[in-house]
């Protein structure tokens, strides 16, 4: 098992806060929040993989056969679900912003200060 | 057990009922919710009455084998099934003030709170780490929503959607540690993950691990330098949310911080604790420090309010820092104390700004002068948060002072308590003051605040309508906040709650072996003459520090002060793109800091 896939899910958590940190349009904002997001998906398979494991399906497999661990993909399906309500309810904000306010850019927030 | 599903059950059911039936029912259906959140109340105290070392409840009868966590569990114990209560009761509280206050709502607004109500139950029971970030999401999302259930209003907008941004990263970095964790341990159930790190060595996978679900849950909890969100969202979120949020949601993020380190952490990091100690007492101070200097700067009553609940998060993370039972125990008494005060105060500045249309201290200067009777509960809340004997809050204060005055080279934590409570309540007094009374010069311009949109809208426009519902809450929960002290055997009670939040062994022995272990009570004490010094000294000071805001002391500072105070308010800009450079910073020095302690 190689360390790549750590490095490949570090990666995509930092470039995904770097792409907020710097996001100059709300939706671009979103989309690298997915990013970051992504990153904990990558990291959970990576965790759970067996090498030479076939899928957790223990219907026609005979008993013995190494399996990659199903605990870590039902906890990245939930993720994945979660990830998608929280992407939804920030890309209607998103909409209000743009709708009431005129502007999509998160640098001119901030009517309420210090 | 049954009861603890249920729970969780009653009020998303009810939400479920409510938010369909929302386009057909009358307003009146909003008493539904109330009822749901009562239901949810009466059954946490049930929760609460039998939750002992067999309080755990397998999900569809998945008991553990060979100490293998196979299924799901709530293992609430005492604190987890006491802070269940306690939101429960604030649910109710917060219902009730919604039906006077909030206007322009649908039955959508009351199925949104309940269902954030069962995520904080859901969050305070689970066992399980996974479950836990579950229930720690589901509550993030609708308060996101409820933040900004005023859709018209720009701050409100604005506050929800940074409010969402940086929570949402914090969530990143909490599910991060929690992979991390499964990796190293293998398990997802708290008391296994607990056993299984114990004999093993302490690697830079756990150490990582914990920092980062530290990370996650201190943004929730508002820890400085993860606290930029809070102002902008509690100052702009409808009054019954600031209720719940200030009183529990901050609160709950402490609550699963320790509740995953006795569990899970104290095994393996044990052996260090003066170390973590160290890092975590000194992240309480910060925040005490910074949220009372910056509740000071404020104009904005909510904001102002919001910057206490840092503030007093803080010392709350002070106490708990300690990483003794005795911390354990102050600390939750104080937080009920504390919640219960806030959430007053929130009220009658609802009432306030229901009546006037107006929420800072310059625009309503003398104004209030003929609600002076609300003058005076607001005095005595802010009094309160000062310490006042014998209110919950001093209760809980001079527990943790007692178990910080345990701990060698930590006797200096309470004074640091008593400057910042002295400062928060000086505030809060000088603000009522003003606002009361008409007492001392008019509050200055504030150059960051506009004072035009300060309405709200589910105030603004609002038919005349009896507020003695809302006058009537303001004193129970003050006359509850007062009593909380002085409730007998809460000092012994929540001695053994503490002793069980912190006993690691026994915790994992209820859970996956169904066994009985002995645990180690502290022994408390009631307040002493010390803790009756150190509240005489922050009364006292709170008085002085009104005082002198009222003279305008301080208005000629020097240049310097001025700057840094400048600066200081500057770095709460708004811009979620800040927060979040904040966040990550903060979150790369704990894992710095605690990689070079613990190794």
């Amino acid at each position: 098992m190689s360390v790549l896939p750590y490095l490949v899910a570090v990666w995509l958590l930092l470039i995904g806060i770097v792409g907020i940190v710097t996001s100059r349009h709300l939706v671009h904002l979103v989309l690298c929040l997915s990013v970051a997001q992504s990153s904990t998906y990558v990291l959970f398979l990576a965790i759970g993989y067996r090498p030479g494991g076939t899928a957790p399906i223990f219907a026609d497999i005979p008993a013995g056969t190494p399996v990659v661990d199903p605990v870590v993909q039902a906890l990245t399906l939930t993720d994945v679900v979660v990830e998608a309500t929280v992407t939804a309810v920030l890309l209607a904000l998103t909409v209000q912003v743009a709708k009431r306010f005129g502007t999509v850019d998160p640098n001119e927030l901030g009517a309420m200060r210090g | 057990m049954v009861l603890a599903p249920l729970v969780v059950l009653v009020p998303i059911l009810a939400a479920t009922l409510l938010a369909a039936a929302s386009p057909f029912a009358q307003r009146g259906a909003g008493l539904v919710a109330v009822a749901a959140a009562l239901g949810a109340a009466v059954l946490t105290a049930l929760v609460l009455g039998s939750s002992g070392e067999r309080g755990v409840t397998w999900f569809s009868g998945w008991h553990p084998r060979g100490g293998a966590a196979i299924g799901i569990d709530f293992a609430p114990g005492r604190i987890g099934a006491g802070l269940a209560l306690f939101v429960a009761v604030l649910a109710v509280v917060a219902l009730i003030a919604a039906s006077r206050l909030i206007t322009v709502k649908s039955l959508a607004f009351d199925a949104l709170v309940l269902i954030f109500v069962a995520a904080m139950l859901g969050f305070a029971y689970s066992g399980d780490l996974f479950n836990l970030f579950v229930f720690f999401e589901l509550m993030s999302v609708t308060a996101y929503v409820l933040v900004g259930y005023e859709v018209g209003q720009r701050v409100s907008l604005e506050g929800s959607l940074t409010f969402a941004i940086t929570n949402s990263v914090g969530s990143f970095l909490l599910l991060f540690g929690i992979g991390l964790l499964y990796g190293s341990s293998g398990a997802l159930n708290l008391a296994q993950i607990g056993r299984a790190l114990e004999h093993g060595p302490v690697d830079t996978a756990v150490v990582v691990a914990f920092a980062l679900i530290a990370s996650g849950l201190l943004v929730k909890a508002a820890v400085v330098p993860f606290h930029l969100w809070t102002a902008d969202a509690y100052a702009v979120a409808p009054t019954p949310v600031c209720i719940l949020l200030a009183g529990a949601f901050s609160e709950l993020g402490l609550f699963g911080l320790f509740r995953i380190y006795w569990t899970a952490f104290h095994g393996v990091l044990g052996p260090d604790d003066d170390a973590l100690r160290v890092v975590l007492v000194t992240a309480g101070c910060l925040t005490g420090v910074l949220g009372a200097v910056m509740c000071a700067l404020q104009h904005h009553l909510k904001r102002m309010l919001a910057f206490a609940t840092i503030a007093q998060v803080g010392l709350f993370l002070l106490g708990l820092a300690l990483l003794t039972a005795d911390g354990v125990a102050g600390a939750a008494v104080w937080v009920v104390g504390d919640g219960l005060v806030k959430a007053a105060l929130f009220v009658i500045v609802a009432i306030v700004q229901h009546r006037y249309d107006r929420v800072t201290e310059g625009a309503l200067h003398g104004r209030a002068r003929g609600l002076w009777p609300l003058g005076l509960l607001f005095a005595l809340g802010a009094l309160t948060i000062a310490s006042l004997p014998p209110t919950g809050s001093f209760l809980g204060r001079s527990l943790v002072e007692d178990a910080a005055l345990k701990e060698p080279g930590y006797a200096w934590v309470p004074a640091l308590m008593a400057l910042v409570t002295a400062l928060v309540a000086g505030t809060l007094l000088r603000a009522g003051a003003r606002v009361f009374a008409g007492w001392g010069a008019p509050a200055g311009d504030d150059p960051l605040a506009t004072d035009d949109d300060d309405e709200t809208e589910d105030e603004r426009g609002a038919p005349p309508r009896s507020r003695f519902i809302l006058w009537a809450l303001a004193t129970v929960l003050l006359a509850a906040a007062v009593g909380w002290g002085v409730v007998p055997g809460l000092i012994e009670a929540a001695g053994r709650a503490a002793g069980e939040f912190t006993g690691t062994q026994a915790y994992a022995a209820a859970v996956l072996d169904g066994a009985h272990r002995a645990i180690a009570v502290p022994e408390l004490k009631s307040p002493s003459a010390t803790g009756y010094l150190y509240a005489a000294a922050s009364v006292a000071g709170a008085l002085a520090v009104a005082g002198a805001g009222l003279a305008g002391v301080g208005g000629r500072m020097p240049r310097g002060v001025i700057a840094a105070r400048e600066r200081l308010r500057g770095l709460h800009n708004g811009h979620p793109t800040d927060y979040v450079a904040w966040l990550a910073a903060g979150a790369a020095v704990l894992c710095g800091c605690l990689a070079l302690v613990l190794q």
